[in-house]
């Protein structure tokens, strides 16, 4: 069974409908690349996964537990925090929090979370201590043991964004977003952080990455979804789609692309 | 004499740093709820807001610091303020309050504002409720941005409270002043200045150090 089904999502701001009935389906531990030009809904479709977008049609399932249904928009609140657990998010530009050391970026909601248990008071420094372990293990996975204590502002951009994913990862979520998480760094910067991702989808960590980085991509990825005005143009498996795009929209993309590159 | 006058103004500099204290006590909170309601998405709130912001910034601290005292007792037919010393520093600490939280209100609502969206959203998907997203990201942030015109609006509030002799309350410029109707003696009046200099100097260096205290992130 697939971990996460996305059926018939729509959504509008305003007059303007971004997304247009878009449906798809992940299988635990693949990575899924989302490409297409800018505007094309790609960061909105991701938005709305993260519920930080209510979407206005659709149904959203993880591990076969509805966790938006259109029908029922009025729970849209019900439980948003527990929802919102599923996915972890990595934004373009890290969104780090700028008074907090990496290593605290990294525990900070593990332990707001864990505050919410009813054995904290009891066990607080044993939690704490785990809670720190966790974080330092993340860090030193990401690269950066010897940076956790600095400050984001004395960080590099690769070194922010990689803080950024430890962050995500350190809740745990079911399905991984990264959204064009190389978009907002120097060119001699992106190679660190998209290292860090592959490694992730070698651990087949289940991941959905929108990106600009064909090459990546196509390497990365399982399976790969263009998008167009709002809707799914084509799908499928990753290299074959950038290898042999079907529909005309996708070669014309991808020729453009590869001419720019060139 | 200057021993006298120096007790007379020490004796006023109280009152000054009585009214001082209240008025930040009770205006920093109130002014963080008046900023929360200005940016409320229940419209008719905002307006009130809006409204009550106008009117208190539109118009003059002593004005209304004569209506609080005064009107109660012209309209009611009985003083609430019950007429003594006392009396007269609960309704200043009430207008200055009111008056102070408005003021506060706009920086508190321009500090929050100024927080990049992607630091709430950041929170958000990582499970945090508001409240901790608010004290514990958002708050540090809009406070280290609003220091610098906190700071202008705190220093104004200590020569404000000199506006307290309005309504008779032994404040510090009337300590000095009474010196002048009395004795006609201008000195004083000089020397009263230097108080009100000292006290704004400790304020600076203070700010100075919340400054620099917050200059570990950016």
């Amino acid at each position: 069974m697939a971990i996460l089904e996305v059926k018939n999502i729509q959504k509008s701001f305003g007059n303007t409908q971004v997304l247009k009935d878009v449906s798809f389906s992940l299988e635990e531990g693949n990575a899924l690349a989302i490409i297409g030009s800018s505007g094309s809904g790609k960061t909105t479709l991701l938005r709305c996964l993260n519920f930080l977008e209510k979407p206005n049609g659709g149904s959203i399932s993880v591990c076969g537990e509805s966790l938006f249904d259109a029908c029922q928009a009025q729970d849209w609140e019900k439980n948003l925090r527990t929802k919102r657990l599923h996915f972890g998010m990595v934004f373009q530009s890290f969104n780090l929090f700028p008074q907090y050391t990496a290593l605290e970026n990294v525990m900070l909601a593990e332990k707001l979370l864990a505050q919410e248990r009813p054995d904290f008071k009891q066990n607080k420094a044993q939690i704490i201590t785990e809670i720190e372990a966790h974080a330092k293990e993340l860090l030193a996975q990401m690269g950066l043991s010897e940076r956790m204590n600095h400050y984001p502002h004395q960080l590099s951009g690769g070194q922010q964004q990689r803080v950024a994913i430890a962050r995500a990862l350190a809740l745990k979520p079911d399905i991984l977003c990264f959204d064009e998480p190389t978009s907002a760094l120097d060119p001699e910067l992106t190679g660190e952080v998209l290292k860090v991702i592959r490694g992730l989808a070698e651990q087949k960590t289940t991941m959905i990455i929108v990106t600009h980085e064909m090459a990546f991509a196509r390497d990365v990825a399982d399976q790969v979804i263009f998008m167009d005005e709002g809707v799914i143009v084509e799908q499928g498996d990753a290299k074959e789609v950038i290898d042999n795009p079907k529909a005309e929209r996708t070669k014309h993309f991808l020729a453009r692309y590869t001419q720019e590159n060139n | 004499m200057f021993w006298t006058v120096t007790q007379s103004l020490l004796g006023g500099l109280a009152t000054t740093i009585e009214i001082f204290l209240f008025t930040l006590i009770f205006s920093l909170p109130l002014g963080l709820i008046f900023a929360f309601a200005s940016m409320s998405k229940w419209k008719p709130l905002k307006w009130l807001m809006d409204v009550i912001v106008w009117v208190v910034r539109g118009t003059p601290l002593m004005l209304q610091l004569i209506i609080i005292f005064y009107g109660p007792g012209l309209w009611l037919g009985h003083n609430i303020w019950n007429g003594g010393e006392a009396g007269r520093l609960t309704a200043t600490v009430v207008a200055f309050s009111f008056n102070y939280a408005c003021y506060f209100s706009v920086i508190f609502r321009g500090g929050i504002e100024s927080v990049p969206v992607g630091q709430r959203e950041a929170g958000e998907v990582l499970g945090m409720t508001r409240s901790q997203i608010f004290f514990k990201v958002t708050l540090l942030q809009m406070i280290k941005r609003i220091v610098p015109p906190m700071s202008n609006e705190i220093i104004t509030l200590v020569k404000d409270t000199s506006l307290a002799r309005i309504i008779a309350a032994y404040e510090l410029t009337f300590a000095g002043f009474s010196f002048m109707k009395s004795d006609g003696l201008t000195w004083p009046l000089f020397y009263t200045g230097v108080f009100y200099l000292l006290f704004v100097g400790i304020l600076t260096l203070l700010f100075g150090y919340i400054e620099k205290k917050l200059d570990y992130f950016r």
